[in-house]
């Protein structure tokens, strides 16, 4: 169905359903925390097609607007900036929307809220969603007023003549029926330089009930006779469940034990006695070390299989740079590690489900209540229409946490029990068995002219590969229960930007697929982004420091993209960066050394521009470094919502400079040992630096994500600093005191 | 069973728990529903369960709830509402100092405890005060900010 046949009678059409209005009083907040089954179930039956306005919106008689979203809120400000994508092409106030979010029964598949995509195009969709039904409802209140569209405007969802006269409100033009339209390509969008909404800073509806403890978490869900279970895992990875003693909980009051294969779990009406009872069952598992030894982990990456290479960039020939390293021109080669990480979100993952015979309904915190619909139905048997999957706000999770599983946790012990479950994870748990963040390996080559210029570049890249047509990152319960799923592994996008954003005449760049790696692998945060841009941008460093150039000159030399100069030179003046080469002078006397450095990203090649400054000290006699300064200038294109842009940049900030400074995830041969805040900390209050960004509004360009970009450049600016301030270049994170003293003291870091 | 006689948020309550060693952050959560307070690591590492114990910030994970009895615990819902916030809670909205939100009842707790200590902090004390309280998103900066705030403004949050 096209625009073009739209009748008054089609477009007036109802399916059926009648959608049914909730007021708009009484704020978003509360709504926007609420999202139980309760309050929305009253649209349960309405089409969740990505191609059907209706898929998108519902008009209230009362000129209200729901808005429904396959894209969620993690803490982003996507609850503001997509209410104001929907309000501002519809020509409503933004708090007349209402918005509901990764339900698979309401919302339409927008497919994972991730790789920072919810506003390019899960916001682009729910916007050309809102432009065609303003198109359709323009035409009907031409209809209905006797006037051309034209001559009609729309203030606040109230239709009327241009030259004053009576008008007509949506509300009465559509008055919660169905619209029964296709989304337009087409249908007219509004002048950027007419936005009254978009750009503005308009304050998310969420935080004042998150501030006063109102705000209803997954982990603050309950339904009645529910119960509280825990899941034990094994203590090793791959070890299997031998035997449970079930009378070692026999004194804690209501505990229950449930074994599903290996799938180990207790119950109990109070939630301690859950914990207690996960802490005191005595079971038996087999013995296990599947792991490798930690201390050879990047040997252990080189050496893995590959399953293929790939040529993610090829420009011109490499010949230059063989000529160069036989003939022993100005060459350099230099390898890059980044170790597992994990997501370490603040609370440990939950989740409530409740599972019938017939049906099953999952509250989750998932990135992917749609995606995992299909796979939840084949765990418990059902069809997947009879699985419905609610977004609940969880814990931040940086991409694929513990979520998920704790979901499927919950599923197989309600499942048993016939009751609703909740799960939450303990914090060793979600520290030992979340999905992580794999290892990566970089090696870069490069050739310079005598002049200092780069004639030839080179990157090889070994990360592990992702499966084709893996449905579903594998879950923890089903493996452990017996229950088949498609084994697998994916990481997210993890080779963007190992090709560099610069006009360098010859370049390669491949990654090395590897078969496998140790700890099952997820996207965190910027997937890959971090440690492949701490290898071009900490080498493009080191190639201005051998040529005695300035890094921002030297960058700016091999530059041809305007927008990526004008963040490159913005952050510089921001920094009032001094043009001369790294190291500085260095006092061999000096307790505390000072330094400041700068990286560059072009985002995935074609997204975001970002260049980020960093200041730092770094005391000698401990090797500890305290970041002074952080600035960044950042281009996303257009800005829906400026503060929460901020925000999200200086969260990509802070939580990167935590994973460059502090984190790795520690193991034996048996399981993870870093499973707590002691063995695996991140940045507290006392190390975050000042940080000063520049937000660049581009009207003309379409919105890209800044929910992740900015982390990139973040471990890169790090080292140049460090290597600014002591003359000595790290290569490894986590720049952690015992290896930056090391590196002072010239032993290997 | 035990019998517990708490004082949260200026209300008596009576509670009953099999294990007098259950932390009161499980007896807020559950019997009181008070989920403001969150379990972040029940290990006393985190500070997202940080609630008030005769104006003492204490960390609910792994205080036994028998510990709290016969004093005044104060959760973050005690100290205002959406509609009515209190004024550290009104600086951190003005400030829009959460992202995902889970350890921020926790932060606005300590910050409570600090400027009833210390009226006007400098940011430096305030990083102090909150090294104990983590932040996975980076919301930092605009605790800190929201906290200077709350100092400078006419109530003074104390």
């Amino acid at each position: 169905m096209t625009m073009s046949c739209l009748t008054r009678r089609g477009f007036l059409k109802t399916s059926g359903v009648l959608l049914v209005a909730f007021g708009t009083g009484g704020g978003v907040a509360g709504r926007a925390a609420g999202q139980s089954a309760g309050t929305v179930d009253r649209f349960l039956g309405k089409t969740v097609a990505t191609d059907a306005v209706d898929g998108f919106l519902a008009i209230h008689a009362d000129g209200s607007v729901t808005l429904f979203s396959g894209k969620v809120d993690l803490g982003t400000g996507a609850r503001a900036a997509l209410r104001q994508m929907a309000a501002e092409e519809l020509d409503v106030a933004i708090e007349r929307i209402t918005m509901i979010e990764g339900d698979t029964a309401l919302t339409p598949d927008q497919g994972s809220t991730a790789g920072s995509a919810g506003i390019s195009q899960g916001g682009v969709q729910i916007r050309r969603a809102a432009a065609t039904a303003r198109q359709a409802l323009l035409r009907l209140a031409a209809d209905r007023l006797g006037r051309p569209a034209a001559e009609l405007e729309v203030i606040d969802g109230v239709v009327r003549p241009k030259d004053g006269g009576t008008g007509v409100s949506y509300g009465t033009l559509v008055g919660d029926r169905h619209l029964d339209l296709a989304v337009s390509a087409n249908a007219p969008l509004k002048d950027p330089n007419t936005y009254r909404l978009v750009g503005k800073p308009i304050p998310r509806p969420d935080v004042p009930a998150k501030v006063t403890g109102r705000h209803v978490f997954v982990h603050d869900f309950r339904l009645p006779g529910m119960l509280h279970g825990r899941v034990i895992r094994p203590p090793a990875v791959g070890a299997k469940l031998a035997s449970v003693d079930a009378s070692s909980v026999a004194s804690i009051p209501g505990a229950r034990v449930v074994r599903i294969g290996g799938f180990l779990g207790v119950l109990a009406q109070r939630e301690w006695h859950a914990v207690r009872a996960a802490r005191l069952l005595r079971a038996t598992w087999s013995p296990a070390a599947n792991l490798p030894d930690q201390a050879k982990l990047f040997d252990v990456v080189r050496a893995t299989r590959v399953a293929r290479d790939e040529t993610l960039a090829q420009r011109g020939e490499l010949s230059g740079l063989t000529s160069a390293l036989a003939g022993g021109g100005r060459t350099l080669t230099a390898t890059y590690r980044w170790p597992i990480q994990t997501h370490g979100s603040i609370g440990p993952s939950c989740a409530v489900a409740d599972v019938r015979p017939d049906r099953a309904t999952i509250w989750t915190a998932s990135q992917s209540t749609h995606r995992f619909q299909p796979a939840f139905a084949r765990i418990l048997g059902l069809p997947p229409d009879r699985v419905r999957l609610i977004y609940l706000d969880g814990a931040g999770c940086y991409g694929m946490n513990g979520h998920e599983d704790a979901a499927c946790d919950a599923a197989l012990l309600s499942k048993a029990v016939r009751r609703p479950v909740r799960v939450q994870w303990s914090r060793q748990d979600e520290h030992g068995w979340d999905p992580k963040g794999p290892p990566q390996l970089l090696e870069l080559r490069a050739a310079l002219s005598d002049s200092g210029e780069v004639i030839a570049w080179a990157a090889q890249a070994w990360a592990p590969e992702a499966t084709e047509g893996l449905p579903n990152i594998p879950l923890l319960a089903p493996d452990e229960a017996g229950i088949p799923q498609q084994p697998g592994r994916s990481s997210g996008a993890i080779s963007q930007n190992i090709a560099p954003p610069y006009g360098f005449p010859n370049v390669r760049a491949v990654v090395h697929w590897l078969a496998e790696t140790p700890l099952r692998p997820s996207s965190i945060r910027s997937p890959g982004k971090p440690a492949n841009v701490f290898a071009a941008e900490s080498f493009v460093d080191e190639m201005a420091a051998l040529v005695r150039a300035d890094p921002v000159e030297f960058r700016l030399r091999h530059l041809a993209d305007p927008r990526g100069i004008e963040v490159i030179r913005r952050a510089a003046a921001r920094m009032r960066w001094d043009p001369r080469p790294s190291p500085r002078r260095i006092n061999p006397l000096a307790p505390i050394l000072v330094g400041r450095g700068l990286a560059y990203v072009h985002y995935k090649n074609n997204e975001n521009y970002i260049a980020i400054g960093m200041e730092v000290e770094v005391e000698r006699r401990s090797g500890r470094i305290q970041v002074t300064r952080v600035v960044c200038a950042h281009d996303c294109g257009l800005m829906i919502n400026p503060n929460c842009v901020q925000s999200q940049i200086e969260g990509c900030i802070l939580q990167t400079l935590s994973r460059a400074l502090h984190e790795e995830v520690t193991f034996d041969r048996a399981r993870v040992t870093s499973v707590d805040w002691s063995s695996y900390p991140i940045l507290t209050f006392p190390e975050v630096p000042p940080i000063d960004v520049e937000l660049i509004q581009r009207l003309d360009q379409p919105p890209v994500g800044a929910g992740e970009a900015s982390s990139a450049p973040v471990p890169a600016a790090l080292a140049n600093a460090v290597f600014d301030a002591t003359g000595v270049r790290f290569r490894t994170v986590p720049l952690r005191p015992d290896r930056v003293k090391a590196g002072l003291q010239g032993r290997p870091a | 069973m035990t019998r517990l006689m708490l004082s949260v948020n200026g209300t008596a309550r009576a509670i009953e728990i099999a294990d007098p060693d259950e932390p009161l952050l499980y007896v807020l959560r559950n019997d009181l529903r008070l989920t403001g307070v969150k379990f972040g690591c029940g290990l006393a590492q985190c500070g997202a369960c940080t609630v008030l114990v005769a104006g003492q910030p204490a960390r609910s994970c792994v205080l036994p709830a028998r510990a709290a009895a016969g004093q005044d615990v104060t959760t973050v819902e005690g100290l205002g509402s959406p509609e009515r916030p209190d004024p550290v809670q009104a600086a951190f909205i003005a400030e829009e100092a959460a992202q995902c939100g889970y350890c921020t009842a926790g932060m606005v707790m300590t910050a409570k405890a600090l400027l009833s200590q210390i009226p006007h902090p400098t940011a430096h004390q305030i990083r102090g005060a909150l090294a104990g309280n983590l932040c996975r998103c980076g919301s930092h900066p605009r605790v800190i900010r929201a906290i200077l705030r709350a100092a400078a403004a006419p109530a003074g949050g104390r």
